[in-house]
């Protein structure tokens, strides 16, 4: 518990220069860094709340130690669009009745983000097997892959929007940088 | 059951509608789209604490030693309290919200254990520190030595002579007795008398969202705890358990990460609602996985036997059910899903003669209490099975044998509550038969089996309890609208329905309606949303509110344009001249016309749902419920007779939801309902050993995956003849009933002998294959 090391997060194209301990889970870190939009629903790895991308990939945030992030791109939800300027699968997701308690959606969104990266044009098996590890206990799942393919086929007719095109780091174009002294990270998970 | 043609429906001429009846997104939908939403466990406040609690491991034991004198001494720890600190004060847990009435004596459950411990997972004493890591820290601390009690784990067990006792006198948590007609007379009738035992498990809810809160005092001294709650009227019981006035309680619910019953009763809150007092300083508490498992209420285990006597052509003549339910360790709402599923035990059948003797157990184990459709589900899995083994006794297909009894609207249930909606039972179970299309074939070692059931489930709640909901709408000067409502939003769409029914009414697009809710102090009380009430209650709340104010507007322009109210329409945000359009006034322009006059442009509605004084306490007669929602399932599934696996192949859900308000939201509760029945009956089992939790995370309790079932064919009737809104019935709870009795009669059909027990996991399928391989029905 006492042994911290500075690492460097880069969350949503911020850099965050923290000092954790090795235990301390990468869904902790970027929950104590205010990116709230990764759900922890398990803490094990069963549910797929906490995805985020790492370096592009989708993991199970709770699954990795910040330490093993050091140095890594994340992107969270929140990262890939706003409110005002969603992006096309959260828009789509809106759109398509996929969401209704909404716990899972950014780790679902995320799932998604991964899958249309690689594969513009997935089948419905496709979609499935990449969202195979999130868990939904609100929608049944069917208008959650209606959600994909309205999003693929948004983004195949939108090249802007296009999956090569897109920003792996979301829409902040600024690269700000935060220090942020280990002191500071206590107050959302709280560990010391 | 197979080339079923749909059965025509009756005319009904509902108003084709602005924005009630579209497929709007939902006004929650974007924010939590984007990740904007924050929900209980994502909010920190200044100077704030980490709290856990200490839970038995044993369960039944005396608490010899409680010490946690090493916890409070830990550098870091800000208070441990134990129930001597907190005076034992209890959970007033027979009823949140609304009434006062009195539980069963002396069995409320304690806030935190006092001397006994009766599950595994009861709250024995709280920890607040500077850090989560400290607060696990100093659980491991308090020093508890235990006595171990005899313990019982069966309700039946429970209620037999020399059993450990729970609570005195003796382990009956509630029963009830229900007398309709002459049952000796009707089983004289009868033809035959089919009977049959099925059991149901202890069932998680799994809410995506672990139990969470943050608590503080605020600068009048007023206890501010936001909380992911379906009821933000537990302010009263948090007030009653540490005594001090209600007005000094505050809820601020969140957006509710999935509640599905469990967060009906009070969780992290009261915990919270300590600490902070005691501490003086914000405190967080957040349930893990393991711990929200642990610590609330669990799906009633039922056992149902049914004694029917049927004619040859398969009318019932007669109807005798037993009920035995285990209430775990405290009653919670035990009493209240035990009359529910009494009240519903005959289904959606005209049967004149029955008696239904139920009865609640308390045992040694988790609690049970609220999960969607309270009792109901456990019920229909009773009857709907029942109708299957009466057609299999009678040798008549499933589909004619509930024909032969389906009730019709002005029929009786078993308590001689009349329907006055529309029942279009045959209308639902012919559609999702249509919708299974032809019939896979068998192969060797792969039986296909198809199942229907057909349910019926209340929405409101229980009408002696005096149900209302209060909500306040508002037309700002630039022609938007706000709603407050306290309506918790638990993500079935309860915030959008009432959004979109004020669209309506106020003639503007749903993106120009606001809503705040979910606060005890600042929004007019709504009431739970439990019961599949929201809709109907809140709705109509909405509903009158936003009319008052349509009037008044109206009258306005009318004056103002120069015809007669009646002709004056509210559309586009503007006020319009109905024959002709070209005459109009702007909303914007008209509201501040209003306001400078001093015309009211809000108003506060109340909703109060019809008012009963409860049942026959000798026949059980009497009306509980305002209304039902009738529904169908029907499944095709694949056995292999090898395995033991059950592949679900197709899947239809039908059911009538009066109007609907968004037809999207509304397929979103049919698919999702369905689906949690469909893990109801193939996948999930709490699993308890001598109390204590084998199945304590995702990885061993299994909800279904996206892989798991197959998308479900959603078919939406609308009768219009709901009390909701527009004639709206409610669908969040009626959703999930039909479709595990409609799985457990395809698995029957399939093997030709039936599974008495859920879930039909591959060992119980393939016990049955050798079965009915001894029997020859396979």
């Amino acid at each position: 518990m006492t042994e911290r090391r500075p690492i460097r997060l880069i969350v949503n194209g911020r850099a965050h220069e923290v000092s954790l301990p090795p235990n301390t889970t990468l869904l902790t870190a970027l929950r104590d860094l205010g990116c709230t939009d990764a759900k922890n629903g398990c803490e094990q790895g069963e549910c797929g709340a906490c995805a985020v991308l790492l370096d592009g990939e989708p993991m199970n945030s709770c699954m990795i130690l910040a330490w093993q992030a050091d140095g890594a791109r994340i992107t969270t939800n929140a990262g890939l669009g706003t409110l005002e300027r969603p992006h096309p699968i959260q828009e789509a997701f809106a759109d398509a009745g996929a969401i209704q308690c909404g716990f899972c959606t950014s780790g679902m969104v995320i799932a998604t983000k991964a899958l249309l990266d690689r594969n513009p044009d997935p089948t419905e098996a496709e979609i499935r097997d990449a969202l195979s590890g999130n868990l939904c206990r609100c929608t049944g799942y069917g208008q959650i892959a209606a959600a994909v393919h309205l999003a693929a086929e948004r983004l195949r007719n939108l090249p802007s929007w296009s999956a090569s095109s897109a920003s792996e780091d979301g829409q902040e174009p600024a690269f700000k940088k935060r220090v942020l002294a280990s002191d500071d990270v206590t107050g959302e998970g709280g560990r010391s | 059951m197979d080339d079923v043609q749909p059965k025509p429906l009756p005319e009904v001429n509902l108003p084709d509608l602005n924005q009630v009846g579209k497929p709007l997104r939902r006004v929650d939908a974007l924010g939590k789209a984007v990740g904007a939403t924050v929900y209980a466990a994502d909010f920190t406040m200044p100077n704030m604490l980490h709290a856990k609690v200490l839970r038995s491991d044993r369960p039944h034991a005396r608490i010899v030693r409680l010490d946690p004198s090493q916890a409070k001494a830990l550098d870091g720890v800000a208070c441990v309290l134990t129930g001597d600190d907190v005076k034992g004060a209890k959970l007033n847990t027979d009823l949140p919200g609304q009434t006062g009435r009195e539980a069963r004596s002396g069995s409320d459950a304690p806030v935190l254990a006092l001397d006994t411990v009766r599950y595994v997972g009861e709250p024995i004493a709280l920890v607040a520190a500077e850090t989560l890591d400290l607060a696990e820290e100093a659980l491991r601390l308090i020093d508890v030595e235990y006595e171990d009690l005899p313990a019982v784990f069966d309700p039946e067990e429970a209620m037999k002579p020399g059993a450990p006792i729970l609570f005195e006198p003796d382990n009956v948590v509630s029963r009830y007795t229900i007398r309709k007609g002459d049952l000796d007379a009707g089983m004289a009738e009868a033809d035959l008398v089919v009977e049959s035992t099925f059991r149901m498990p202890f069932v998680e809810h799994a809410y995506l969202e672990p139990d969470a809160g943050v608590a503080w005092v605020d600068e009048q001294g007023v206890i501010n705890i936001r909380v992911a709650t379906q009821v933000v009227e537990h302010f009263r019981s948090i007030a009653r358990a540490l005594g001090v006035p209600q007005n000094r309680i505050r809820i601020r619910g969140t957006m509710v990460g999935g509640g599905f019953g469990s967060k009906e009763d009070i969780t992290v809150e009261i915990f919270l609602a300590f600490l902070t007092r005691e501490t003086g300083r914000p405190v967080k508490l957040v349930y893990t996985r393991e711990e929200a498992f642990l610590a609330t209420s669990k799906r009633h285990p039922f056992t149902i036997t049914h004694r029917t006597g049927v004619k040859k052509d398969g009318r019932i003549t007669a109807s005798q059910i037993e009920m035995v339910a285990d209430s775990g360790a405290y009653p919670y709402l035990t009493p209240y899903v035990l009359l529910y599923a009494t009240g519903m035990a005959t289904g959606p059948y005209k049967i004149d003669n029955v008696r239904i003797d139920s009865v609640a157990a308390a045992t040694n184990q988790t609690f049970t209490s609220a999960f969607r459709g309270f009792g109901g589900p456990q019920a229909a899995l009773g009857y709907e099975q029942q109708m299957d083994e009466i057609a299999r006794a009678l040798d008549l297909d499933p589909l004619e044998v509930r024909r032969a009894n389906y009730m019709a609207s002005g029929d009786t249930t078993c308590t001689g509550q009349e329907v006055s909606s529309a029942v279009w039972s045959e209308e639902c179970a012919t559609r999702v038969l249509a919708a299974l299309g032809d019939r896979t074939p068998d192969s060797p070692t792969r039986r296909i089996g198809r199942g229907l059931a057909n349910t019926f489930q209340s929405y409101g709640r229980i009408m002696w309890f005096h149900d209302t909901s209060r909500a306040w709408v508002g037309v700002e000067l630039d022609g938007t609208v706000v709603i407050r409502c306290g309506v918790p939003d638990i993500g079935a769409g309860q915030s959008n329905s009432v959004c979109q029914i004020a669209a309506e009414i106020l003639g503007v697009p749903l993106d120009r309606v606001t809503i705040y809710a979910t606060d005890s102090a600042v929004t007019p009380l709504a009431g739970t949303s439990t019961a599949t009430r929201q809709l109907y209650m809140s709705g109509n709340a909405v509903y009158s509110a936003a009319s008052k104010i349509r009037a008044r507007l109206a009258r306005r322009a009318a004056e103002y344009i120069g015809v007669s109210e009646e002709n004056i329409l509210l559309e586009n945000s503007r006020a319009i001249v109905t024959d002709d359009p070209s005459r109009f006034i702007e909303l914007d322009a008209l509201a501040k016309m209003c306001a400078a006059e001093g015309i009211e442009l809000s108003h506060l509605a109340q909703f109060n749902a019809p008012f009963t004084d409860g049942l026959d306490p000798e026949t059980g007669q009497g009306d509980i419920w305002p209304d039902f929602t009738f529904g169908a399932v029907a499944v095709e599934i694949a056995v292999d007779i090898e395995t033991g696996q059950i592949d679900l192949l197709k899947c239809a859900a039908s059911h009538d939801v009066g109007r609907a308000i968004n037809p999207a939201a509304v397929q979103g509760q049919i698919a999702g309902g369905t689906h949690q029945g469909l893990g109801y009956a193939l996948l999930e089992e709490f699993v308890l050993e001598e109390g204590r939790i084998r199945t304590p995370s995702l990885a061993e309790y299994m909800i279904p995956t996206i892989f798991d079932f197959p998308e479900t064919d959603v078919i939406i009737l609308e009768s219009g003849t709901g009390v909701g809104p527009f004639g709206a019935k409610g669908i969040g709870e009626p959703a999930l009933t039909p479709a595990a009795p409609a799985v457990a009669n395809a698995v029957a059909d399939a093997l030709g002998i039936r599974i008495p027990e859920l879930p039909f996991t591959p060992k119980r399928v393939l016990e049955a294959v050798v079965e009915a391989r001894e029997k020859r029905t396979l």
